[in-house]
């Protein structure tokens, strides 16, 4: 019975929340990788991006509620994502055509494409300040709970409850219909085929007669998708608050280049591979130790690898040492 | 002379703008953007030692910064006794702990062959040295930070001026640079960038959070100044006469007696605060002009060809017999040192030690716009990009409040558009930013002052 009660402590505590963060963090790797792989820089804007996307989805989800329809125990921001996408892949190819594109015609150096990533992340962080405001932002509604951690202790007789959020759900729902449909639309289709031609040899791409406007807008498209529904699940599962996704681009470009940049599939896995070590260390084992082991040699301490403040700072120290040992990540990088 | 005509005219525009701004809003005002700017101009040389001369990005600059404030507490902040008897023999055994950890590790490297053992040894070390060193100092750190949590509860520092401190965080940052420097260095230009800005994160989050060195979110107030307090200039006789000297034509046209000496304690109280802003600002020019005489000597010195050289052609610098991977490391460790006189410098203005508010938005990347909107490998164009910048950020508000009362002039003044518009004034600035530095980026690549090399 201990022992049930310890592997649902983990699951509650440690691999629920740890899987639904992984999986936001695994859609923003996915758009980092896609953006360094076919347009070759590495996308500063990433995070602010993400917060447009979301900025959008709100925006849409108080229109929707004020109009009264709602999507009765589903969130109502399901509802208005695909209407943010459309507006955010306007917004993206919007950029790109004012933007990226002088510097891709140039062939200007990754760093300096960089460099303007950075100024667009400053436009993009004051325009989602300008329109929504910097503060606290919650848009969630529907059923909360999908199993509540009292319920689930009367069902089954164990002392340790588990709790199920809705939102963990519909995360890792769709992170998983969106990445299957992806990997799909990467390996079987003919653009797909031709994108993973451009990103791995540009020019023998062009040769065989790739059109590359089409791969670059189908890759801002399919950036925008990523970005607003990334953005979007981790608003819905935490809160809105623009500053902390400027943040999260963090732990996104360390799950990107843990996996491997240029590599989507690596990303996918780079992302749940920082969620779970950020988790995994700074969790305080106590209890579990005390379900596992007999009373005698219960823990005093808490048990705890890292206060839960190194959160960010394990999962770079997770990065650096990956660029030391293994520069091209643990999935081999830079082909698409 | 005619040749740097450009220069002179920018310089000018720019002081008179500072000027303009103590006019029409306050002296006070536009000394603190001035001696801002000052601090922001350190930085950029440093940033533009780094990307200017030798093409490397580095985008950890906030992390150089804080440390620069860490060695400003840890200089000018009383020892206190308490905690060092507390808890003070502990944190010096995990010191030791590390320090023999390190050398060990350096031992292993050195004296045997790669392999895998070797590798699984060294881990092995840094592991059992983690645990020690956690072991011995979890009870120092406790009993440290017990000690009076709400005045001190940490070691503090060593009691001695703080201006030493610009030299300590130069040291500090200079160290920090040369580890991260070795390992990561050899890394591609966006890899080294996107590095450099998690390792300061990392920095910060230790700064932030170890509580029995830097005090963290407590924050560290009321550090000892270079400059005269106002309070006390206020009752000095010769400040008070000075006053009186530079008023005496307005203080002359009031008649009644008492009226005179209330507006003369008006021009102590408002020209004791510009005084003491006027002795940074002598200071912080000292600085920069003396970083900018050696930067520019640098920059012409065989040294810099050769900076230039590697910056260039990397391949052919090498294949000369140039030492690329040492000199990288150099002006990495250079560039960085003179970014942590900036942050003791920026610590010593405020007087506060606030580990919270460094955030890579105002630390790393408002800087590389300075040095990129300045112009990159040109010491006088970093200068006034920092300029430029930090006043455009700190005037932005103003000028965005403007900009929003003339296209909503027509609406009513409680329309919500209004309203909401006047609310995110303060955001304006991110935007000006962006689509400035875009602009740049777009239409002057090389900067407002580009990179002009005359071979003599």
């Amino acid at each position: 019975m201990d022992f049930i009660n310890a592997i649902i402590l983990l699951l509650n505590y440690i691999f629920i929340p740890a899987l639904a963060y992984g999986s936001q963090l695994a859609l923003g790797a996915i758009f980092v990788t896609l953006i360094y792989g076919i347009l070759r820089f590495a996308n500063f804007a990433t995070g602010d991006m993400m917060s447009f996307g979301t900025m959008v989805t709100i925006l849409f989800t108080w229109y929707f509620q004020s109009l009264g329809i709602s999507l009765g125990f589903l969130p109502t921001a399901l509802l208005a994502i695909p209407f943010a996408i459309i507006f955010m892949a306007s917004y993206m190819l919007l950029i790109d055509k004012f933007v990226f594109k002088y510097y891709r015609v140039n062939k200007s150096p990754p760093v300096q494409l960089a460099m303007v990533s950075i100024g667009v992340m400053f436009v993009t962080q004051a325009v989602v300040r300008i329109i929504i405001g910097p503060s606290d932002r919650r848009f969630f509604d529907g059923e909360k709970f999908l199993i509540r951690a009292g319920e689930f202790k009367e069902i089954t007789g164990l002392n340790e409850g588990l709790a199920i959020k809705s939102t963990q759900v519909i995360t890792i729902i769709v992170t998983l219909i969106l990445v299957s449909t992806l990997f799909w639309f990467l390996n079987k289709t003919r653009t797909g085929k031709s994108m993973r031609a451009y990103s791995d040899n540009e020019d023998l791409a062009l040769l065989s007669g790739i059109d590359p406007k089409k791969i670059v807008m189908i890759t801002w498209i399919i950036a925008a998708i990523l970005a607003t529904i990334g953005g979007a699940l981790y608003g819905l599962d935490k809160s809105f608050k623009p500053f902390t996704y400027f943040n999260n681009m963090l732990p996104i470009f360390a799950a990107a280049i843990v996996g491997g940049i240029g590599n989507p599939f690596g990303a996918f896995l780079g992302g749940y591979v920082i969620a779970f070590s950020e988790i995994l260390l700074t969790y305080a084992y106590k209890k579990f130790f005390m379900y596992i082991l007999p009373e005698s040699m219960e823990p005093e301490g808490l048990i705890q690898l890292l206060s839960t403040d190194y959160k960010f700072a394990v999962s770079f120290s997770i990065l650096v040492i990956v660029l030391l040992y293994r520069p091209s990540g643990i999935f081999k990088g830079k082909i698409l | 002379m005619r040749k740097n005509l450009n220069v002179i005219a920018a310089y000018s525009i720019m002081m008179g703008l500072i000027i303009l701004v103590g006019i029409f809003q306050s002296w006070n005002i536009a000394l603190s953007i001035f001696n801002l700017c000052l601090i922001s101009a350190v930085m950029t040389m440093g940033a533009n030692i780094q990307w200017g001369y030798a093409g490397l990005i580095n985008f950890g600059i906030m992390g150089y910064t804080a440390l620069g404030g860490l060695a400003a507490v840890l200089i000018s902040v009383d020892p206190v006794q308490e905690a060092w008897s507390e808890g003070g023999f502990n944190i010096l055994m995990s010191l030791f702990f590390i320090i023999i950890m390190v050398l060990a590790v350096k031992y292993i490297l050195k004296k045997y062959k790669k392999s895998k053992i070797r590798t699984y040894s060294i881990a092995a070390i840094i592991i059992l040295g983690i645990v020690i060193i956690r072991f011995t100092a979890e009870p120092g750190i406790e009993a440290i930070e017990s000690v009076n949590p709400a005045k001190t509860g940490f070691l503090g520092g060593f009691g001695l001026p703080i201006i030493f401190s610009w030299i300590v965080g130069a040291l500090f940052a200079g160290g920090l640079a040369f580890i991260i420097g070795k390992v990561a260095l050899g890394l591609r230009a966006d890899y080294l960038a996107i590095a450099t800005l998690l390792i300061s994160e990392i920095v910060i989050a230790i700064i932030k959070h170890e509580d029995w060195l830097t005090r963290g979110v407590k924050n560290v107030i009321g550090l000892k100044r270079p400059a005269p307090y106002e309070v006390n200039l206020q009752q000095t006789d010769w400040f008070i006469n000075l006053v009186e000297k530079f008023n005496l034509s307005k203080l002359n046209l009031i008649s009644d007696l008492s009226e005179r000496q209330a507006a003369l304690n008006q021009f102590v109280i408002e020209g004791s605060s510009v005084f003491v802003k006027l002795c940074y600002s002598g200071l912080f020019l000292v600085v920069v002009i003396i970083l900018l005489i050696l930067t520019q000597k640098a920059l012409y010195s065989p040294w810099g060809r050769m900076m230039r050289a590697i910056r260039d052609n990397e391949e052919a610098a090498n294949a000369m017999g140039k030492n690329v991977v040492k000199q990288h490391l150099l002006i990495f460790v250079l560039g960085s040192a003179i970014v942590g006189i900036a942050g003791a410098m920026l610590v010593t203005q405020d007087g506060l030690f606030t580990p919270g508010s460094y955030r890579p938005m105002r630390y790393t990347f408002l800087i590389w716009v300075m040095v990129i909107v300045g112009g990159s490998g040109n010491n006088f164009g970093a200068i006034l990009g920092g300029f430029v910048v930090w006043f455009l950020w700190i005037e932005a508000a103003p000028i965005g409040l403007y900009l929003v009362n003339l296209i909503t002039a027509g609406l009513d003044n409680s329309h919500f558009l209004k309203v909401h518009l006047i609310e995110s004034v303060p955001y304006f600035r991110f935007l000006m930013m962006g689509i400035g530095l875009l602009l740049i980026m777009r239409y002057r690549p090389k900067g407002i002052l580009p990179e002009k090399i005359e071979i003599k």
